[in-house]
């Protein structure tokens, strides 16, 4: 029992500094003002552009952070016929 | 040309106005000429933990307003001749509190001060981003305590970008102080550690001090520990900073760490 308790509480400051360095890693990425998924979103929009035609409403770009790794979802709708006309 | 100073930390209660109190106080006690400046419009608190309150007659807002000069504001504290107080305004409208206004006092204060010590008020709204903004350096005060360092982190994130000084590519400098440090509950790991902190906010340390009965003392007399209880460990800390604050390299020793050697095999054992 005097052992458990012991771990019990060596624990609770490891537990706050792991708490601390996955939500500051988050938020330091939210908070600095640069949004990083917006910029992702105008930039993959004008690569596809070049080549197919896409409309804007149509692509998703969603970021999932996480520890270990963050995840980039981009969900690009290209109409069937896009091609003959972005040619 | 005086070096601005502001201490800051995101949350309230951290102990920003004490801090403030006796770094200010032990930089005028080695003969620098020290001016603490209070930006909590509205609840201002320097002035009482400085023991000034019964002096006060015009405010930070009455010099920016026009309706004081700024020597009619400046409180000469009446232990330390080279020490002084700008108070803040107690029932006045925040926003009256203009950018414009705060840079000309600060450009006045550094002609004449060595240190103008800004006292921030919690959260990171106008009083505290004009707290900031011409600040050379800060003081993130800090407790070793989840909100408190997550807040710091925030603040962290303001200095690198609110302030005159980033506005201009140029580096504020960060001090982390680590406030109401309790060395046995950081050994027996049921608090964050120095080393923790430090490497969670990666900014170097100015000192730490330690959780005491002396602080609530010192502001119950309305005087800096520096000045009433110079002696004890928690005084002697706030000095260390106050030097290191000042450019000289002493290596910053963790109160009561010594002991705790001992303490941590018998602390364990006991547990």
């Amino acid at each position: 029992m005097k052992i458990l308790s012991f771990f019990r509480k060596r624990a609770s400051a490891t537990a706050a500094r792991e708490r601390l360095q996955i939500l500051l890693a988050h938020e330091r990425a939210s908070v600095s003002g640069f949004d990083l998924v917006s910029v992702l979103r105008e930039e993959i929009l004008a690569v596809i552009a070049k080549h197919v035609q896409v409309d804007s409403r149509h692509v998703r770009v969603k970021m999932e952070r996480g520890m270990p790794v963050s995840t980039l979802e981009v969900d690009v709708e290209i109409p069937f016929d896009a091609r003959a006309r972005a040619a | 040309m005086g070096k601005v100073i502001v201490v800051t930390s995101g949350k309230g209660g951290v102990g920003k106005t004490t801090s403030t109190a006796a770094i200010g106080a032990a930089l005028a006690q080695k003969g620098d000429k020290v001016v603490v400046v209070d930006f909590d419009v509205g609840l201002r608190n320097l002035d009482l933990v400085m023991g000034a309150e019964r002096r006060v007659v015009y405010d930070l807002i009455n010099v920016i307003q026009g309706e004081a000069k700024l020597a009619q504001a400046l409180i000469r504290d009446k232990r330390l001749q080279s020490l002084y107080l700008l108070p803040a305004s107690q029932t006045r409208d925040k926003d009256k509190l203009t950018p414009e206004g705060v840079e000309k006092v600060i450009a006045s204060l550094k002609s004449a001060f060595d240190w103008i010590i800004c006292d921030s008020p919690a959260g990171i709204e106008r009083g505290a981003t004009l707290a900031m903004r011409h600040a050379d350096a800060a003081i993130v005060v800090t407790n070793p305590e989840v909100s408190s360092v997550r807040d710091s982190d925030r603040i962290i994130g303001l200095l690198d970008s609110k302030t005159v000084k980033a506005e201009a590519g140029e580096r504020v400098e960060k001090h982390l102080l680590l406030n109401r440090y309790d060395p046995a509950r950081a050994a027996s790991g049921d608090m964050l550690n120095v080393d923790d902190v430090m490497e969670i906010l990666s900014i170097p340390l100015l000192g730490v001090i330690p959780e005491s009965a002396n602080i609530l003392r010192a502001s119950n007399i309305g005087s800096p520990v520096t000045l009433c209880d110079s002696s004890s460990q928690t005084a002697q800390a706030y000095f260390n900073a106050a030097r290191r604050l000042a450019g000289e390299a002493i290596p910053v020793t963790i109160p009561g760490e010594k002991r705790s050697f001992f303490g941590k095999f018998f602390g364990r054992k006991a547990a």
